[in-house]
C-alpha cells in the first residue's frame, strides 16, 4: 500500500475525514472536461449507441459513489451491492457502511417513491444545484417513471449535428441514475430523451427510468 | 474607453457560475478508469490524460483572458504569478504559491495544496506509475502555447504517491513569436 513506512498526514484514504461537500469548481471547468471526455469517446467508437453506452457506464460510475458518499454524509445508511473497483473507495469501505448500519440503525430507502424522490431532489441538488423540474409516472406503462428538466447541465454548451441524430449527451446523466438506482437495490433500465417543447428552441430532456420486474413485485409485496 | 483593471481571482470566482466540485472530482474519476480499461498501460494513460489537457488548455486560455481582463505579462515570472493565483482560482477555486525560480527566471514551480481533481482517490499497486492530474499539466501547457510560450511541464510532487504537496514544474522553453498570417505584398 502506498504511504508504508513514510511518514503521512493520513495512513490511507479511509482516514481522511469526508468534508462538507460545499466546495465548487467553475461551470467551464467541468464543462471542459465533460466535452474532453465526449471527444474521446467518440474516437473509440463506431457508432451512436456504443457512443451512448460508454457515457452511460461512466455516468454509472459517478451514481454509484454518489450514492456512498451521500449516505454517508447524511447517515442514512444501506448496503450496497455494487462491486467497487479500486481507483475510489476500496472495497472494503462498504464493510464499515455495513457495520454501521447495525450499529445506527437508520432506515434506508425501501420503496420506490421513496428512492426516486431521493434521485429528483437529494441527488439533482447535490450535482446540479437545484431539484429536478418534474417527477412523473409513466402512463402507458407501470414500470415507467421519468424525470425532466428543461436543460440539463452537461448539455448546456453542446449542441448536436444532425447527422448524429437522437444522441443525447444526457446518456452521461442517466448512467448516473441507472448507478445510484442500482446500488441502492432497485435495477432498472434508463435512457435520456430529447423531448421537443412548443415555444422552446431547445428541446428539454427526459430521464425515463424503466424498473426491473423484481422491484415491482416487490413493491407490490410491500403494499 | 479606458482599458478594464485586471481582476483578481476571487472576484471571478465569485462572479462565474460554479457547480458542485464532487460532480468534477467523481466524473475525472471515471475518465481516469475509462482510459486505464482502454489503454491498460500506464505510460499511454499518462500520454493520454496530458492531450485531452492540451485540448482544453487552447480553449480554456480564451475564457481566461476575456474572463480576467490581464493585460499582456511583461516576464515569465509574471505568467506563472497569474497562473497561480488567477487562473487556479477562477476554474478549481484553489490557489496554487509559485515557487523556486531557477537562476535565469525560466522555470519555476507551482504548488497546490489541495485539489479538487483527487478527492477520495487512492491508487492501487497496479498503478503506481500513474500521474493521476495529469490533465492540469496538458491544460497549462496548452494555454500557455496559445499565448505564443512553448513549455515544458512536469510533475515533481505528487501526494497519490506519497508526497506533501502537488508541485508542478512549469519551464519556458522557448518564446515563440506570433506569426503575421498574411504576406505584405498581397
Amino acid at each position: 500500500m502506498i504511504g508504508v513506512g513514510k511518514i503521512k498526514q493520513y495512513t490511507n484514504v479511509l482516514e481522511k475525514p469526508i468534508n462538507k461537500g460545499k466546495q465548487e469548481v467553475s461551470l467551464s471547468a467541468f464543462a471542459f472536461l465533460f466535452s474532453e471526455l465526449v471527444q474521446y469517446n467518440q474516437t473509440h467508437v463506431d457508432n451512436i449507441a456504443e457512443l451512448e453506452r460508454r457515457l452511460e457506464d461512466a455516468g454509472y460510475a459517478v451514481g454509484a459513489r454518489v450514492l456512498e458518499l451521500l449516505c454517508h454524509r447524511e447517515k442514512l445508511c444501506h448496503i450496497s451491492w455494487a462491486g467497487f473497483e479500486s481507483l475510489s473507495f476500496p472495497s472494503h469501505v462498504w464493510i464499515r457502511l455495513f457495520v454501521e448500519t447495525a450499529i445506527e440503525g437508520n432506515r434506508r430507502e425501501t420503496r420506490l417513491l421513496g428512492i426516486l424522490s431521493f434521485v429528483h431532489s437529494t441527488v439533482w441538488k447535490v450535482l446540479f444545484g437545484k431539484v429536478a423540474d418534474s417527477l412523473e409516472k409513466g402512463t402507458e406503462h407501470e414500470d415507467e417513471y421519468m424525470i425532466s428538466e428543461k436543460e440539463l447541465l452537461v448539455n448546456r454548451f453542446i449542441s448536436i449535428p444532425k447527422d448524429m441524430g437522437t444522441f443525447n449527451c444526457g446518456a452521461f446523466v442517466a448512467g448516473i441514475v441507472r448507478g445510484v438506482l442500482d446500488s441502492a437495490g432497485f435495477p432498472a433500465v434508463v435512457t435520456a430523451h430529447f423531448v421537443p417543447v412548443e415555444g422552446q428552441q431547445r428541446p428539454r430532456t427526459t430521464i425515463l427510468i424503466k424498473f426491473a420486474e423484481e422491484v415491482l413485485q416487490r413493491e407490490a409485496r410491500l403494499g | 474607453m479606458p482599458p478594464v483593471a485586471p481582476r483578481s481571482g476571487d472576484a471571478i470566482f465569485a462572479n462565474v457560475e460554479r457547480v458542485n466540485a464532487e460532480l468534477f472530482t467523481l466524473t475525472y474519476g471515471a475518465i481516469v478508469r475509462q482510459l486505464l480499461t482502454d489503454l491498460e498501460e500506464v505510460e499511454e494513460v499518462n500520454k493520454q490524460l496530458d492531450q485531452m489537457g492540451y485540448n482544453i488548455g487552447v480553449r480554456l486560455i480564451d475564457e481566461f483572458l476575456a474572463k480576467s481582463h490581464v493585460s499582456r505579462c511583461v516576464d515569465f515570472k509574471e505568467t506563472a504569478e497569474v497562473i497561480a493565483k488567477v487562473g487556479f482560482k477562477m476554474f478549481l477555486g484553489i490557489t496554487a504559491t509559485v515557487t523556486n525560480w531557477d537562476a535565469e527566471g525560466t522555470s519555476c514551480s507551482l504548488v497546490l495544496e489541495d485539489n479538487p481533481l483527487v478527492d477520495f482517490v487512492e491508487l492501487p499497486d497496479t498503478c503506481q506509475g500513474l500521474y493521476y492530474c495529469n490533465i492540469l499539466s496538458g491544460v497549462i501547457r496548452g494555454a500557455l502555447e496559445m499565448v505564443s510560450m512553448k513549455t515544458e511541464v512536469t510533475w515533481v510532487r505528487d501526494m497519490l504517491r506519497g508526497d506533501d504537496a502537488y508541485e508542478l514544474q512549469v519551464k519556458l522553453l522557448k518564446q515563440v513569436p506570433e506569426e503575421y498570417p498574411y504576406k505584405d505584398d498581397e
